[in-house]
């Protein structure tokens, strides 16, 4: 308890003595740039083509530290293969085999050597896009966790080869985890017989979404990556959810979703769309539920610490931090919470499409 | 706003890639031994709790078994001492009475030659008195038959004891 009064007064001196600095510059310097959080909350919760670290200094002044990140394009039958660097400071232009880029806003736009732009009616910009695989900050972060998860799980798996002995050490750690996931969640909604065969895919995507959202809520380089708050992301674990659940789904699933035995004609003409709408909701709210969530403890967090700024008084910082530290705290739960109730409701589906019923 | 759930088709890509990588990867090389870890330690430990308790068992059995042949000991022990003890009454008491009845042969013997002896020197003892008497007579006789006077008291004294009823 000690401890962690230490770290909330140590931090909270450190955001006091930053506050101060640039209360002294605004106050300096009245012509400044009004600070917008959503601007700020946007960016960090979005995907980057460059992994920014740590920025100081004012306006023209302002000094970046972080690292570009390869940009791979598909355009007109051709692969783009160049650093983010290569973007122009100032036109923001990058020339790859003779076809010119343009980078706006966190993407990449077809444009000519003068970097011409085309609006719309509706003022949105109006160039075509090549196929962007840049491999972004979420990828390397998505790597990092891989890596993260490899190296704890093949260490795990390591001190088993030596026959049935005590855990100890990250063995230790991981097993009660790993035997809840298998016995509480797979077992559990799959049942003994078929669990096997599915155990592998939801312990995976468990832990992929746990380290993921941990390292999301890291606030500093290499982790604050909003993954899991990643539209993207999330769609493709529910797709895989939704392609195990169907792939493996029993005669009698089907049976019931596509013919509905036992229930009147004149119901049946609505249930069966149901049950079909149904299959696509299910991970369509898979997706959802983890990217709200995800993304709102970023924004929630990112939106205490901006209150600071806003409303540019070193005496709210205390509460500012207090309640981020609170927020942290819970966002830590909410990590693993996700995480098992993506897992348990994919085993629930699992569950549901591979069990066999007698009518 | 929109990049919020408009997804990412690179993402879309790197993710599925590295995904089913991941998943495959940590289905050989980590799952599998560790599943097949925890099941064949689950198994073991319910095995060697099965042994532990067919042990304990056997322990019991054991010590009931030790219990029994200790009480069997006991009583053979107690059976033999009991039987020593009647049997070293029985010789202590034949030897007494074989003792006693020697002792009663030898001294109803030693009382019947005492007897016979003692009847002997009676016989002898008689016979000398008798001898004695004959010559204390003899002499006393003679001493006394020497006067008329005397032999005549005697023979009034004699007549007088004598009844003649």
């Amino acid at each position: 308890m000690n401890k962690f009064l230490w770290i909330l007064v140590l931090s909270t001196s450190i955001f006091f003595s930053t506050s101060y600095a640039s209360n002294d510059v605004s106050n300096a310097d009245k012509a400044e740039e009004a600070f917008d959080p959503t601007e700020m909350i946007m960016h960090h919760i979005a995907d980057a083509h460059v992994w920014h670290i740590v920025s100081w200094g004012e306006g023209d002044y302002q000094k970046h530290i972080q690292i570009p990140l390869p940009i791979i394009l598909y355009d007109k039958g051709k692969v783009h293969f160049f650093s983010y660097s290569r973007f122009d400071h100032d036109t923001h232009i990058a020339e790859s085999k003779g076809s010119y880029f343009l980078y706006h806003h966190g993407k990449i736009y077809n444009s000519d050597t003068d970097g011409t732009v085309e609006y719309d009616h509706e003022g949105h910009i109006a160039n075509s896009v090549p196929i962007d695989f840049s491999l972004k900050r979420n990828v390397w972060s998505m790597w990092l966790s891989i890596v993260l998860i490899l190296w704890i799980f093949l260490t795990v798996a390591k001190s088993y080869k030596n026959g049935p002995a005590k855990p100890k050490g990250i063995q230790a750690m991981m097993e009660p985890i790993i035997q809840f996931v298998n016995d509480d969640i797979v077992k559990m909604q799959i049942g003994e017989q078929k669990a096997h065969k599915f155990a592998p895919y939801l312990l995976t995507i468990f832990f992929f979404i746990w380290i993921n959202n941990m390292i999301g809520l890291v606030p500093f380089f290499p982790g604050g990556s909003n993954f899991n708050g990643n539209i993207s992301v999330t769609m493709v674990l529910a797709v895989f959810t939704f392609l195990i659940t169907n792939i493996n789904g029993s005669r009698s699933y089907w049976q019931h979703t596509l013919v509905a035995p036992g229930v009147p004609f004149f119901v049946k003409i609505l249930m069966i769309p149901v049950e079909i709408i149904g299959l696509f909701t299910k991970p369509f709210a898979l997706m959802i539920r983890l990217l709200a969530n995800i993304t709102a403890g970023h924004i929630i967090i990112l939106s205490l610490v901006s209150l600071i700024f806003i409303l540019k008084s070193i005496y709210i910082a205390p509460v500012s931090i207090l309640l981020s530290i609170i927020m942290l705290v819970l966002e830590l739960l909410v990590a693993l919470l996700q995480a098992y109730i993506f897992t348990l409701l994919s085993a629930l589906f699992i569950g549901m499409a591979v069990q066999e019923v007698e009518h | 706003m929109d990049f919020l759930l408009t997804p990412d088709p690179g993402l879309v890509f790197w993710t599925t890639i590295s995904f089913i990588a991941l998943a495959v990867l940590l289905k050989k090389y980590a799952w599998a031994p560790i599943l097949d870890a925890l099941q064949v330690r689950s198994e073991t430990i319910e095995q060697s709790l099965q042994a532990a308790e067919r042990a304990k068992a056997e322990v019991e059995n054991l010590v009931k078994v030790r219990q029994k042949m200790m009480d069997e000991a006991r009583n053979e022990r107690d059976e033999l001492l009991k039987e020593t003890r009647q049997l070293k009454d029985k010789i202590l008491v034949e030897a007494r009475t074989g003792a006693t009845r020697e002792s009663d042969k030898i001294i109803n013997l030693a009382r019947i030659q005492i007897q016979a002896e003692k009847n002997a020197a009676i016989k002898e003892l008689k016979k000398q008195v008798a001898e004695l008497s004959i010559d204390i007579a003899g002499l006393l006789i003679q001493s006394e038959l020497k006067e008329d006077k005397k032999q005549k008291a005697i023979i009034d004294k004699y007549l007088e004891n004598v009844n003649f009823n």
